[in-house]
């Protein structure tokens, strides 16, 4: 079978709704993520160890097992218990709590980076733990985080295509519907495939530029 | 009340078909990561080009785009692939893909004047690799080996979509026959954990025969 031009410039309308769709979950995936691994970060951290256990053990089986086995979870068994989620919600959350496991090593990372002289300085000059954290160590902590965290939202927009097993109506099921629709695979899957493949090329330069602006971190 | 234990022999099925892919995937993912991660240092501009090319195109799409290409696109253009195989083959790439930095990584890693000692002892280049290098090489890379090992074990739930019978698909068709969707999603989350917790505890034993005898000699 040929490539068509013609059916590439036909299809096109229906991918860029997928690409809107994409790009959404992955923005409000990063921004959850980014939220639940700086909650998993803090409650690891706490002296409470009840706490510091059950949410490192949660963090780890999240992160052993399968995001479109988590996904299914959200949108199969919650609606048992009364718990009616849309798709793109659920899709969502299931992005951000996945990549919230990874995002808290990062956190981890970058608060352990944070000398101690600075904790004691703290200390030192009677700041609360509240002024501690929001005066010292945050504002140090979290540049040389942002090209790990970055990684992992570059990471996390590539699961985006699980979403459509889900019937998120995202880029991956727009191409699998009009592929289904006309019977021709080739130019759509390969389209998703190439759109993925130059949003990555751009996205590693970014990342260079981040490494470069804000220095690196060990993942 | 559901009759379980015929459900369950299902599920077990499926666990089987992914403990298969897992493993085939890995010796491909193996095969292609030191095939890459060693042409990325070859002398030839044209190995290191097509390893980075090879390495850039399978980590800049997802791998659920992959395997539907694999599934769908290649047919068209005469190449006909079993699900197994597809699955196979897509996985073993992709993260063969991200292993091949490792491998770069690691043998990069390994100190300046092993290699002086390499040339001082008159090895050639193969020799040096295969005596001097790799071993000392290998023991970096087993721990990210592991890690990316248990990507690819999770990675295994997306070939569910191409109908493959795997744990993932056949908690679908538990859920489908039942109607029950919280038991066979938290069976199969479950097996997934203990899946990756036994890869991980498998690398960090062969880690430790590897490293027995070079205390003190590694830095």
């Amino acid at each position: 079978m040929e490539w068509d031009w013609n059916f590439v410039w036909e299809i096109m309308p229906t991918l860029i709704q997928g690409v809107k769709i994409t790009i959404l979950a992955t923005l409000l995936g990063s921004v959850l993520a980014a939220i639940v691994g700086l909650g998993i970060a803090l409650a690891r951290r706490s002296p409470n160890r009840t706490l510091s256990r059950t949410v490192g053990f949660l963090a780890e089986f999240i992160r052993g097992t399968p995001l479109l086995v988590q996904l299914y979870f959200i949108f199969y068994v919650l609606p048992d218990i009364g718990i009616l989620l849309p798709p793109l919600v659920a899709g969502v959350i299931g992005l951000g709590l996945h990549y919230g496991t990874y995002t808290a090593e990062v956190y981890r990372a970058g608060i352990d980076n944070v000398p101690r002289g600075q904790w004691e300085a703290a200390k030192a000059c009677n700041l609360s733990a509240r002024q501690t954290w929001t005066h010292i160590i945050i504002p140090q902590a979290i540049p040389p985080m942002i090209p790990a965290l970055a990684n992992y939202f570059i990471a996390m927009f590539k699961e985006t295509p699980l979403l459509s097993a889900i019937t998120v109506l995202e880029l991956m099921n727009q191409a699998k519907s009009v592929a289904n629709t006309y019977y021709r695979y080739i130019e759509p899957i390969t389209l998703v495939g190439a759109f993925f493949l130059v949003i990555s090329l751009f996205s590693v330069v970014l990342l260079r530029w981040l490494e470069r602006r804000y220095g690196k971190i060990e993942r | 009340m559901t009759q379980w234990s015929g459900y369950f022999g299902l599920i077990l099925q499926g666990a089987l078909v992914t403990i298969e892919l897992t493993l085939m995937g890995s010796v491909l993912a193996l095969f292609m990561a030191f095939l890459a991660g060693m042409g990325r240092l070859s002398r030839f501009f044209v190995l290191r080009a097509l390893a980075t090319a090879y390495i850039e195109f399978f980590r800049g799409t997802s791998i659920f785009v992959q395997l539907f290409w694999a599934y769908f696109v290649l047919p068209f253009i005469g190449i006909s692939l079993t699900p197994l195989q597809a699955g196979v083959l897509a996985l073993g790439l992709n993260v063969g893909a991200y292993a091949a930095e490792v491998v770069r990584g690691a043998i990069q890693s390994i100190g300046r004047e092993q290699y002086e000692a390499c040339i001082a002892l008159n090895l050639g280049r193969w020799q040096g690799m295969r005596h001097i290098i790799l071993p000392q090489a290998l023991l970096v890379m087993l721990p990210t080996f592991g890690n990316n090992a248990i990507e690819l074990l999770k990675a295994t739930a997306v070939v569910s979509l191409i109908s493959l019978t795997d744990l993932t698909f056949q908690a679908q068709v538990v859920r489908a026959q039942t109607g029950n969707t919280l038991v066979p999603f938290s069976t199969i989350l479950i097996l997934y954990f203990i899946l990756a917790l036994l890869i991980s505890w498998g690398v960090r034993s062969l880690e430790r025969r590897m490293a027995r005898g070079l205390d003190g000699v590694r830095a």
